[in-house]
């Protein structure tokens, strides 16, 4: 069953409402492969093309000769495997320290009527006012002072610091029944047990949604890394890919860039129907 | 059962107005319990909140008064740092970018997706290939999309170039001429960003009652002016809120000219965000760095605050 909208079904139903609708339907088609598809095909083609054919005028549509080597050198002549491993550290760690405190700090908020809640509440919420970005450089003086320059925790613990996701779990958590909660605790369980067999089984689908922007955000940022980690070794993938692309062959450089987005893109693809249903339901609700 | 839970339970049922309330004293230490158990949950967000949110805020209002060295003691300067900045050739060059900016990613990156949220919305078909699609660059980290577009753009073998000869088109400077960079870089913003728009028009779009349609289509409208008259005023919050985000998201802009242009040329894509990363880690000035994000910061701080004014009473109507 679907909904009437702006055309009625009846206009669609007639040959010329049919033809219409057809011919914008392959014209959309073909808009949206040429403008979102196509540029990620020449990437990851453009990464098997010899150095040669890759700065050819005009280009070839398919390369002449797949090679490989392009995504084996990227492997190994920009450490890849390093960067990447960083990138997942540094990932992992801001989800873990997220789920952790965000879940503790909202499941006090919501349930434990804290003194001071609502100035606490507010306190966080004002920070959504100040947007990240332009915090930087005072945010970078405070991580200097407390020593954590080039160490993970520069990305773990100011990631804690999400008024969006911890809001969100609040919410959440207000939601469930309280009568719930209160039979648990008469059964003798204590507020972290409560928290850990109760409410968390209950709030999968908000952990879900929490998770992945705590790891899109991570695995995406460039700013804050490129100014935290000024130790190569240390830099996650998307760092390392800028400081290295003055100086090394085109192929490479692109190899590695296909490299670096396959993990985001394959989770995408993976969970595509929960997180294109949580963008749309998260913002018209509010 | 453990005699601590046993004793929960009978204080649990002495908070029923029919019993006997327990001693006051009694009630005091449990209710401190109680608070301290609370203010245990809380602590690790408080002071992650506290270290890298509240107190960055405060910082960079003092340090914008202060002549800091890391390492050394910082010294009150007055509003010598905001000086200093005003009279720097390139302040007014990034605020002037920074504003061209979010205006023409407003303009093209506004008025697309809603064009294309509408019109998927129509299509019977494939409609998961469509949201898939559109929301692919989204997902492809923004250094690799500045990348791609920065080969895209190469005067040599890039395929914009290429897209336009092969249409016999003049060929253009991209992003390494003064006049078109900035436009260039909004044309990658926006490529980048706009699945997530597209989505959420979608959404909006749905939740319109189709009943509102077929009374405008008896009353005789046609297609545009039922796209006037329902569409548009119907997805009116929306529209109004996305805008909003994404002006606040935009003067943030600092990947796209940093990985594609870094900066030029002769200045044409220095953004305020850049500028600020440029007085703090080029030149070491950490004092006109955080006078440049106050500024920065009031201006956002107000889009932000009108944002919140109306997600909120817009809440409170529902």
């Amino acid at each position: 069953m679907s909904t009437r909208t702006l055309l009625s079904p009846a206009a669609l139903a007639r040959p010329r409402g049919r033809a219409v609708y057809w011919s914008v339907f392959t014209g959309t088609v073909l808009l949206f492969t040429l403008a979102f598809l196509f540029p990620v095909y020449w990437m990851v083609t453009g990464a098997m093309k010899s150095p040669d054919e890759v700065v050819r005028t005009p280009p070839t549509l398919v390369p002449e000769q797949w090679h490989l080597s392009g995504y084996t050198d990227a492997w190994d002549l920009m450490q890849l495997p390093s960067h990447l491993w960083n990138t997942v550290v540094q990932a992992a760690g801001a989800w873990l320290f997220q789920i952790v405190f965000c879940t503790a700090a909202a499941y006090a908020l919501s349930k434990l009527r804290p003194v001071f809640g609502k100035v606490v509440l507010g306190g966080i919420l004002a920070t959504l006012m100040v947007p990240a970005q332009a915090l930087v450089v005072p945010k970078y003086l405070t991580v200097a002072d407390l020593g954590l320059l080039n160490d993970p925790l520069a990305i773990w613990l100011p990631a804690v610091a999400n008024a969006f996701n911890l809001y969100l779990l609040k919410r959440f958590f207000d939601q469930l029944p309280r009568d719930v909660l209160e039979a648990a605790e008469i059964d003798g369980a204590g507020k972290l047990r409560t928290l850990w067999s109760i409410v968390l089984p209950m709030s999968r689908p908000v952990l879900g949604v929490v998770s992945i922007f705590a790891l899109v955000a991570v695995w995406q940022d460039f700013l804050w890394p490129l100014m935290v980690f000024s130790d190569t070794d240390k830099q996650p993938i998307s760092v390392a890919l800028v400081q290295l692309s003055q100086n090394i062959q085109l192929t490479v450089l692109i190899a590695a860039m296909v490299i670096a987005s396959i993990p985001m893109v394959a989770m995408f693809l993976v969970f595509q129907r929960h997180i294109i249903a949580g963008i749309g339901a998260g913002s018209t609700k509010g | 059962m453990t005699k601590t839970a046993q004793r929960r339970t009978v204080a649990k049922v002495a908070v029923q107005p029919m019993q006997a309330p327990p001693p006051a004293g009694d009630r005091r230490r449990r209710r401190l319990a109680d608070q301290a158990r609370a203010y245990g949950f809380l602590l690790g967000g408080l002071v992650c909140f506290a270290l890298f949110s509240w107190y960055p805020a405060i910082r960079a209002v003092v340090i914008a008064f202060q002549k800091y060295t890391p390492g050394s003691d910082p010294e009150w300067v007055g509003t010598a740092n905001f000086t200093r900045v005003f009279a720097d050739p390139e302040f007014a060059a990034a605020w002037r970018n920074t504003l061209t900016f979010t205006l023409l990613a407003l303009l093209i990156g506004f008025a697309i997706p809603f064009v294309l949220a509408l019109v998927l919305n129509e299509l019977r078909h494939a409609k998961a290939f469509f949201r898939v699609v559109v929301y692919l660059p989204v997902m492809i980290p923004p250094v690799v999309s500045a990348l791609l577009w920065k080969w895209f753009y190469d005067p040599g073998a890039g395929l914009a170039n290429e897209a336009l000869r092969f249409l016999h088109l003049p060929t253009s400077n991209w992003s390494n001429g003064a006049d078109t960079a900035l436009v260039s870089l909004v044309i990658v913003a926006t490529w980048a960003n706009m699945g997530g728009t597209v989505l959420i028009y979608l959404a909006a779009l749905q939740s319109i009652p189709g009943e509102l349609y077929e009374a405008a289509e008896l009353d005789g409208a046609n297609l545009l002016q039922r796209i006037r008259h329902v569409t548009v005023p119907q997805t009116r919050f929306v529209i109004l809120m996305l805008m909003l985000l994404q002006i606040i998201a935009t003067m943030q802009v600092f990947t796209e000219p940093f990985v594609i242009t870094g900066g030029g040329p002769e200045n044409a894509t220095v953004t305020v965000l850049y500028l600020i990363y440029k007085y703090a880690f080029l030149y070491n000035d950490f004092g006109g760095a955080c006078a440049l994000s106050v500024m920065l910061l009031v201006l956002l701080g107000a889009f932000s605050a009108v944002y919140l004014r109306l997600t909120r009473s817009e809440g409170e109507d529902a």
